[in-house]
């Protein structure tokens, strides 16, 4: 298929209203409020030194936190918040999505606006602030009506580079449950679907090209004194403004929200339940990309209402426990304890995705290996890999204690390319997905866990409190329960990363749905 | 010398800067009659400027008292105090972003007067200075030439009708022409509105030709004041050398430039 006619660029043109609107809507309200904090800041400090090298190391730490952990940090600081308030004052607030990405681009844009502003206000000719003060200015007439206009050409460099990187970086917020345009770059890295990954950061450029380019009309009209341009540049960005919101705030909301996680295999469940909903003759969207420490609590606080988790996920990481039960049981007591915080466990989906050793399997009979404990005596000679949080899991220190395994190297890699990695030999092990279809792909071969250090993982599917009587809902979703073996999954999966117009979450969901719907 | 109590009079002032190191007045005590045109001469750092600004409260003096029209004015408020002296400042000191007649009306605008009144003292003070209405009004500073712009900071001193103008080193930066042009205008204007007026000049001639009393500064201390006829008699060997300069300077001209010749 010709690369420039694939039907996913249509597909992708279909979600840029949703996704620019969002995305022009949290980067405008950061940047308003950013301006918000920092001028009256900087103003206030730009004469006194203290508070004024203060606020810019401030500042300036605050930039080297990457973007990513920066927007992180925000929700779970805003949960806590949030409950606090409603044992205190009687209500809360949704921590997730709008709210913390909006706080922390805030925080975010500071720096270029106070370092600016500073320089600006400061730039301005003594002479001319003693012509102000002579003349009979107050100290506030003077700043407002002869220091800031002419710091203004300064400030605005700032505001731009402000603008610039808050559009940037508002690409990542899709983790936390704000839609941007981040959602294609997210979505398109786990489908390894370029098409989206290249229309994501297309739009995201373009969009902060002319945001710059449109600002910078502004600075050289006020450095040139010349009011058109500045009205034009002005009336541009409320164009821009109005263009991309108009759509978004039209459209209707929908009612129930389906959550994903970071995986393709979510990505087509996900699409798969919002397809049943929708079957179902209820409006449904998908709120796809969410961390999976986000997740769990947003489904808690009602920000989404459905979602599939895993039960050694929850078990070890959402309730912190270290011992391992028998697959039955341990379904039974997670139950229980998702109960108490009033989340419903509708059921399993009939296949596990569970972390597991995996190798070549040529590899693995040449060297005899068959099962992790065969493996312990040769993996001080091999690399492991693994995606970003395995070795911190305890998963990974239940394998190390149950099997006293050590490797000479640990690497951490994107997971859609550690099959590719272990395939070709670079590293000699990976923690894979058993339900992956890239083991298939690959011919890789999962190295039994005899021992069961690994708890169970069974894909389950969980309701938010709001929803728990809702049987509209229920009856939708259920025809899912206990029809999803392995086998399916792993073909959906490879499907999914597939690369072509065929391998969109949605056509997969519906492949899958062909296939099990007539169960 | 007159009976009346002078309009400003300068007692005992004093001020340093640096916590005290460098004393930039020292215990200057002068007074200025109403009508009067006083100019301060004196060299870099002689702290003529800072004299001046105290009278302001442009700074704020460390020692002695200033009082204009008998009123203390460290007793008055300083922002109404600046609106009541009209200030021409060293090289214009013009609002770059305001056009000249906004630079003009803008003491006038902060005291809250009418916009048509504004718009009118700014027309008839364009005439004053002698800026044509029509081709002036709306330039921005960066447009005129150094002596239009200092006629336009005549004109924004003198736009709420004040009774004092200070001036700091107005015509300074100015080439002779237009320095003296300037300087006969401003003369005129000073009579014709029965200003008392202060002006700081680094240049004895200058001084000689505007003003009616000079005063001679010199490391923050007042060293002689007078009428020229007065200072010639000054025994101080400063003032003598100051003097010495502009005579110098008439009688090479008398030589090199002979009456007839010139005419």
């Amino acid at each position: 298929m010709n690369f420039f006619t694939d039907s996913r660029w249509s597909e992708a043109l279909a979600h840029l209203p949703d996704y620019l609107g969002n995305h022009v809507r949290v980067s405008v309200t950061a940047l308003a409020l950013g301006l918000a904090i920092s001028l009256p800041l900087a103003i206030a400090a730009r004469n006194r030194p203290i508070p004024r090298s203060l606020l810019l190391g401030l500042a300036s730490i605050i930039q080297t936190v990457p973007g990513l952990a920066l927007l992180a940090l925000f929700y779970p600081l805003l949960l806590a918040l949030a409950s606090l308030s409603l044992a205190w004052f009687g209500f809360g607030f949704s921590a997730f999505g709008f709210l913390p990405a909006v706080l922390a681009l805030a925080l975010y844009s500071m720096l270029p606006v106070l370092r600016n502003t500073i320089t600006g206000l400061n730039g301005v000719e003594p002479a001319i602030v003693e012509a102000a003060q002579g003349v009979g200015m107050t100290p506030r007439q003077s700043l407002l009506s002869v220091e800031l206009p002419l710091a203004l050409p300064v400030m605005m460099a700032g505001i731009r580079t402000a603008a610039v990187w808050v559009i940037g970086t508002a690409t990542l917020s899709t983790p936390i449950g704000q839609t941007s345009l981040g959602n294609y770059i997210f979505a398109g890295l786990q489908t390894q679907n370029w098409v989206f990954v290249l229309f994501g950061c297309l739009a995201a450029a373009v969009l902060a090209l002319g945001v710059d380019q449109l600002l910078a009309l502004i600075e050289i009209g006020i450095r040139q004194r010349r009011r058109w341009r500045v009205a034009f540049g002005g009336v541009g960005l409320a164009a821009l403004a109005v263009a991309t919101l108009v759509p978004s705030l039209a459209r209707s909301p929908s009612s129930y929200i389906v959550g994903a996680k970071t995986f393709a295999e979510q990505y087509v469940l996900a699409a798969l339940i919002a397809q049943r909903l929708q079957a179902a003759g209820l409006s449904a969207s998908t709120r796809e990309g969410l961390g999976s420490n986000v997740i769990f609590d947003a489904l808690v606080s009602g920000d989404i209402d459905v979602y599939v988790d895993y039960s050694g996920t929850l078990w070890a990481n959402q309730f912190h426990h270290s011992d391992i039960k028998p697959r039955a049981e341990l379904l039974a007591e997670l139950k229980a304890i998702l109960a108490q915080q009033k989340v419903t466990l509708l059921g399993e989906l009939g296949f596990e995705n569970a972390y597991a050793l995996v190798m070549p399997r040529k590899r693995a009979e040449a060297l005899g290996i068959r099962t992790v404990a065969d493996l312990v005596s040769r993996a001080g000679t091999m690399s492991i890999a693994a995606d970003y949080e395995f070795f911190s899991r305890p998963e990974w220190a239940g394998l190390q204690k149950a099997y006293g395994l050590a490797f000479r190297a640990q690497r951490q890699m994107q997971p859609d390319f550690m099959y590719a990695a272990v395939a070709s030999g670079e590293v000699d092990v990976i923690a894979g997905y058993t339900s992956d279809g890239l083991i298939a792909k690959y011919d890789l071969v999962v190295l039994e866990d005899t021992k069961h250090a690994i708890p169970p993982y069974d894909a389950i599917l969980l309701l938010a409190p709001k929803r728990a009587g809702d049987q509209a809902l229920r009856a939708a979703v259920t025809p899912l329960l206990g029809h999803i073996d392995i086998a399916e999954m792993r073909e959906a999966n490879l499907r999914a990363a597939g690369g072509d117009s065929a391998s969109s979450p949605s056509a997969v969901a519906r492949w899958l749905w062909d296939k099990i719907g007539k169960k | 010398m007159t009976a009346a109590p002078p309009l400003i009079a300068f007692a005992h002032v004093g001020k340093s800067f640096d916590g005290g190191r460098v004393k930039a007045v020292d215990d200057v005590s002068l007074d200025v009659a109403e009508g009067e045109f006083l100019a301060i001469v004196g060299g870099s750092g002689s702290g003529k400027t800072t004299l001046l600004r105290l009278a302001n409260r442009l700074i704020e003096t460390d020692s002695g008292h200033i009082t204009i029209d008998g009123e203390d004015v460290r007793a008055a408020d300083p922002v109404s105090l600046r609106r009541r002296i009209g200030y021409v400042f060293q090289s214009g000191g013009l609002f770059p972003h305001f056009d000249v007649a906004g630079n003009i009306g803008i003491t006038p605008k902060l005291l809250g007067t009418p916009q048509q009144e504004i718009a009118a003292r700014v027309d008839e003070l364009l005439d004053l200075v002698r800026l044509d209405r029509a081709q002036y009004r709306d330039r921005l500073p960066h447009e005129l030439s150094g002596g239009q712009r200092q006629r336009v900071g005549v004109a924004r001193a003198l736009a709420a009708r004040p009774k004092i103008v200070l001036m700091d080193e107005p015509f300074g930066a100015l080439d002779p022409l237009t320095r003296d042009a300037l300087g006969d205008d401003y003369r005129a204007l000073h009579k014709q509105l029965g200003l008392t007026t202060v002006m700081i000049t680094h240049d004895m001639t200058e001084a000689i030709l505007h003003a009616d009393r000079i005063a001679v500064m010199h490391s923050g201390k007042l060293l002689a004041q007078g009428t020229p006829a007065e200072l010639s008699n000054s025994g101080d060997a400063y003032v003598g050398e100051l003097l010495r300069t502009p005579r110098r300077q008439a009688e090479r001209l008398k030589v090199l430039l002979p009456r007839d010749g010139a005419a």
